[in-house]
Order: structure tokens, then C-alpha cells, then sequence
């Protein structure tokens, strides 16, 4: 992403062309106070992507070390021709589209309840940041246990089901379930992004609408959306990346990555890499999902015009 | 508008809040319920337990493995927080007062990171770890913790510093206060709210972790607790254990619900502040 060319919208000073002494040392201060945060950022996320890369051209297997060899791309064809990578693709991309677009629409229904109430307005945004703060892990649990009838879960028993909701033989309502353990706990994340969105909207505005006759409905769709569509689109983009690495309510909503029917991709990962202790094969699989998380954040960056949050100041 | 008017708004405006109450809360009502079955009635399927019992959480305390993964989880959340905490305040503090070239690239590259999937790195950190000896030790943890928190607390901080009236500083020092004391007291208190919230983020962002606590712990050494959650033993070989994991889901929950309490007003700035105007 060409963040540099971000760099001359910094309020440039006079003291650009001929660079003085304090304009130095204060160019040195800055470099100086951010390294320590860079060489943490790179260190641990640039030089092991560019590992795995590296080892995703072995054949790298960790139960036969001494079978260690360079393959060149073998992995991503084993990868890219099996159907079990297509098929959690295929899910991951449902589960990103169909979550991020409940919680798109329930996160406005949430946010404009958060700005507008005439009551309880603390309350909301208290209750509304408890799903946020939970462990994502207790979260999937708790829907897990809900409509898991072996574990007897209240849900089942209401309805009066007999069959268990989120076993491999019921692929539809395991898939359902992980989809509401997602919504519930990321829409108020989706709420406060908007949220801060729906505050840069001036009343007047509304105001004004108002007086020449508009409805509350063309209101919100002629004036709030368009004056909140960058900050739609950064939430949009956030959630999007978000859920489709999503791994930690489909895994445990999955019996602990056991079900295949709600298998997503960061799943598959872990299971190439940490079960099968298949390394090649496990990084290719790593190595395809960074591309397709740069890929969405390029999609958004350059097709949709999201601008990227911290430019301009 | 009529008094009838008003008052009818107002009720619908507490039949919503109500409605959001109830659904922001229940999953956690349910989970707490099922941690206060008795052990012999946690799969009978009600919503209320039939038999109340603190039984659940007595055996949890009792199993080892749970009270060290809380250990670990605290010590490992907090070390990560406050190391975050200083090397971001010291990068944003550069950021949002400095001119310097690189800082655009700087916020690039932390967003980049932000939008980094963990699962593209767990193999690598895995191997790397074993090698290094970092592998189920709490610095094995700490270092991934740290690269994910920082870019939020970057963000969120540079925000926080680009409102503050960094002039007062000045200011103090021409009615001759030295720098150390203009800094120590006009400008200290003016950035501790926001260094407080960010530090909040980064706890609870730590605090939830599953990725990397699953893929590079393998004991009670470094175990946190959503790992050790998602291998909890039952009570006996005989006993699911739907209780205990109730009873810890339940348990880790209590410090996010009092954060979240004290500090909503903080919590709900710090993630707007950092998302919009960054």
C-alpha cells in the first residue's frame, strides 16, 4: 500500500528546504521513539510471513524431518486442486458476507439507538460493550451449549428437538449457530465504529430536512448515509478482514475443530500445521489466506475508495 | 411536543433499550445459569437450574489446571498491556508532535499489521519457537501479543495525543516551571486518560487471544484460559465437562464486566477515536 504517498499531506514546515539543526534532531527524536515499535511489529510478523513462504516450498514434514525438501510450488497445487480447501473457502467467504451484512444493518439499528435514545442511552452502550469485552471463546460456548442437546442445551429442549443442532449431520444449523455467536458479539464493535460516524452527521442538517417535509426514512438515507459513508466503509473493512479469518467461535462451536461442516480456512491452517505437524502443506494454506485478507483490504482500499483510518489529521 | 407525545416516546425508547438489554445479555445469563446447575443436572435442558449449586466452581478451583491458567492469562495480559502501552505511547507521542519523514509509513504499516491474519504466522512462530526454546513459556506468548497490540494502540493513542494542548506545555514553561515539571504536571495529566483506555484495549484484546495460546502452549506452563477452556477434563472420566467450562466462562467474565462498567464511557471514546479520526 503506497503509505508514502500519505506523507505530504503531514503539515510541512518551512523548514522543508533548507533542513535545520532542531529540524534534524527532531526528525532523529521521531525515528528514534518509533523503533522500538517497529522492529516488534516487523520481527514478528515480516520475517516469519516471509518463513512461511519459504517453508511452503518444502516438502516439510515434521513427523518425517529427514524427508525435508525443496518442492517449489507442489504445496499450492496440492492445495488449490483439493476440494477440501474450495469448500472451506467457499464457507468462509459465506459466513464473511452473511455476518458482516446482519451485523452492517443491526449495528446502524444499534448505533442510532446508542445516539438518538432519550433514555437509558449509558445503559446501552454498558450492556452493548459486554458481548464486545467477553472472551471469544466464552462466547462461542455459550451459543454452543445453548443448542448443543448433549450438553443440554435449553434451546433443543424449548423446541422440543431430540437431535443435536451443531453435530456433522446437521450442517445448516451448526452453520447458523456460529453465524449468531459472530453477529452477537462483534455487532457493538460495529455499532461504535458507526457510532462515531453518526456523530459527524450536524443536527441542523436534520433539522433543516425536516422543515422542508422530509420523512425520517429519506432523512436517513439522503443525508446520514452519505455523510456516514466513510466511516460505513472503514467498519465494513474492519469486519470484513475480521471475519474471514475467523477462527476461534467456528472452532470451538466445531467441537474443537472437529466438524468439517463449519470448517473455515484459518482452521484448516491450524490443522495442516498443528495436528497433521505438516508444515509445507500448512503454510501454503497460511500463505493463500494472507493473500486473500490483501486482497479484500486492496479491494476496499482501491474499488470502494475506503480511505485508510489515520490519513489526514 | 404534548406531554402524551413525549411520554409515549420515552416508552418506546425504554421498550428498545430493554430490548437490547435482553439480548446483549442473555447468552451470558444462560452461561451463568448453567454454572450454577449442580453437577449431576448441567444436561437436563432447562434454562433455570433445577438444583442450585456452587459445586461447578468448587471443582474448578480444585483442578489445577484452571487457577494456573488464570495465572497466566493475568500475567501474561498485563505484561503484554504495559510494554504496548510504552512502546506505542513513545511511537504515537512522535507521531502526533514530531514532523519527521516515514511517520505515514509508520501508520501504514501498523494498519497493515492490524489487518495481518494470526493463522499465516502460527506455523512459523511454532517452529521458531521450538528451536528458540520460547515455545509454551510466557514470553512465547507476550512477543505475538505485543506485534497485534500495537498497531491499536498506536492508533488509538495518536488520537488520543493529537487533542491534547500541547501550547500549556510551553505555556508552564514560561511562568517558569522547568520542562520536567511542564511535563510531569500539565502534560501527564492531560494524556493519562487516554494512555489509561488504550491500556484497557490491549488488556482485553490479550485477554481474549485463542490463536496464538492454542497453537504455542502445550501445558499449564503458559496455558491461558481460553486454551485450557477448550481442553478442560470433566470433574471424573464419567462427568462432561459442560459445568466446569461454564463456571470458568464465567469467572473470566467478571473482570471484562467490571472494566466495561467503570470505564464505558473511556472504552466507547478509545474505539471511536481510533477508528474514525485516528
Amino acid at each position: 500500500m503506497e503509505a508514502a504517498t500519505a506523507g505530504s499531506t503531514a503539515p510541512a514546515r518551512p523548514a522543508r528546504k533548507r533542513v535545520s539543526d532542531r529540524a534534524r534532531a527532531e526528525r532523529r527524536l521521531g525515528w528514534l521513539l518509533c523503533l522500538p515499535a517497529v522492529i516488534v511489529m516487523i520481527a514478528v510478523t515480516a520475517y516469519p510471513i516471509v518463513y512461511a513462504v519459504y517453508l511452503s516450498l518444502l516438502r516439510a514434514d515434521l513427523r518425517f524431518p529427514d524427508d525435508q525438501k525443496f518442492i517449489g510450488f507442489d504445496n499450492y497445487v496440492t492445495v488449490l486442486s483439493s476440494s477440501l480447501w474450495w469448500s472451506d473457502f467457499g464457507r468462509t467467504m459465506l459466513i464473511t458476507v452473511v455476518s458482516v451484512s446482519l451485523e452492517l444493518v443491526l449495528g446502524m439499528l444499534l448505533a442510532l439507538v446508542m445516539h438518538r435514545a432519550l433514555i437509558g442511552r449509558g445503559l446501552v452502550r454498558t450492556a452493548s460493550l459486554i458481548p464486545y469485552g467477553i472472551v471469544t471463546v466464552v462466547a462461542a460456548y455459550a451459543w454452543l451449549l445453548a443448542f448443543s442437546t448433549p450438553s443440554g442445551g435449553f434451546i433443543p429442549h424449548w423446541l422440543g428437538i431430540e437431535h443435536d443442532l451443531v453435530d456433522q449431520a446437521h450442517p445448516v444449523t451448526s452453520f447458523l449457530v456460529v453465524i449468531g455467536a459472530e453477529v452477537w458479539k462483534t455487532t457493538p464493535f460495529m455499532a461504535l465504529l458507526l457510532l462515531a460516524g453518526l456523530a459527524l452527521v450536524p443536527d441542523e442538517m436534520h433539522e433543516a430536512a425536516k422543515v422542508d417535509g422530509a420523512t425520517a426514512w429519506q432523512r436517513f438515507w439522503r443525508i446520514t448515509v452519505p455523510l456516514m459513508k466513510p466511516a460505513i466503509l472503514v467498519a465494513l473493512l474492519f469486519r470484513t478482514l475480521d471475519a474471514f479469518r475467523i477462527f476461534d467461535s467456528a472452532f470451538i462451536i466445531g467441537q474443537n475443530g472437529t466438524n468439517p461442516k463449519i470448517e473455515t480456512v484459518s482452521i484448516l491452517g491450524y490443522n495442516q500445521l498443528l495436528n497433521r505437524l505438516n508444515l509445507g502443506l500448512g503454510s501454503a494454506v497460511s500463505v493463500l489466506i494472507f493473500l486473500c485478507v490483501m486482497l479484500i483490504a486492496v479491494f476496499f482500499i482501491r474499488v470502494l475508495g475506503t480511505s485508510r483510518p489515520g490519513e489526514g489529521s | 411536543m404534548s406531554d402524551g407525545l413525549r411520554n409515549r416516546r420515552i416508552l418506546g425508547w425504554a421498550a428498545t433499550d430493554a430490548l437490547v438489554l435482553i439480548v446483549a445479555l442473555f447468552p451470558v445469563l444462560w452461561i451463568l445459569m448453567l454454572s450454577l446447575k449442580s453437577p449431576g443436572t448441567v444436561t437436563d435442558g432447562s434454562f433455570l437450574p433445577n438444583e442450585w449449586s456452587l459445586e461447578n466452581y468448587s471443582n474448578i478451583f480444585e483442578q489445577g489446571i484452571f487457577t494456573r491458567a488464570l495465572l497466566n492469562s493475568f500475567g501474561i495480559a498485563m505484561i503484554a498491556t504495559v510494554i504496548a502501552v510504552v512502546l506505542a505511547s513513545m511511537a504515537a507521542y512522535a507521531i502526533a508532535r514530531l514532523n519527521f519523514p516515514g511517520k505515514a509509513i509508520m501508520l501504514g504499516a501498523a494498519l497493515m499489521i492490524a489487518m495481518f491474519p494470526p493463522i499465516s504466522i502460527v506455523g512459523p512462530l511454532y517452529n521458531m519457537w521450538r528451536n528458540l526454546g520460547l515455545f509454551d513459556t510466557w514470553p512465547g506468548l507476550i512477543i505475538p501479543y505485543l506485534t497485534f497490540a500495537l498497531p491499536l494502540a498506536i492508533y488509538t493513542l495518536t488520537a488520543f495525543f493529537r487533542e491534547i494542548p500541547w501550547e500549556l506545555e510551553q505555556a508552564a514553561q514560561v511562568d517558569g516551571a522547568t520542562p520536567f515539571q511542564a511535563f510531569r504536571k500539565v502534560i501527564v495529566p492531560l494524556a493519562a486518560p487516554g494512555v489509561a483506555t488504550t491500556a484497557i484495549l490491549v488488556f482485553i484484546f490479550c485477554w481474549n487471544d485463542f490463536v496464538f495460546a492454542v497453537s504455542l502452549t502445550s501445558t499449564s506452563a503458559a496455558q491461558t484460559v481460553p486454551a485450557a477452556l477448550s481442553q478442560f477434563p470433566g470433574a471424573s472420566q464419567f462427568t462432561a465437562p459442560y459445568g466446569s467450562i461454564a463456571a470458568a466462562a464465567v469467572i473470566v467474565t467478571i473482570p471484562i464486566i467490571i472494566l466495561v462498567m467503570i470505564f464505558q464511557r473511556r472504552i466507547v471514546a478509545g474505539l471511536t477515536a481510533g477508528a474514525v479520526k485516528g
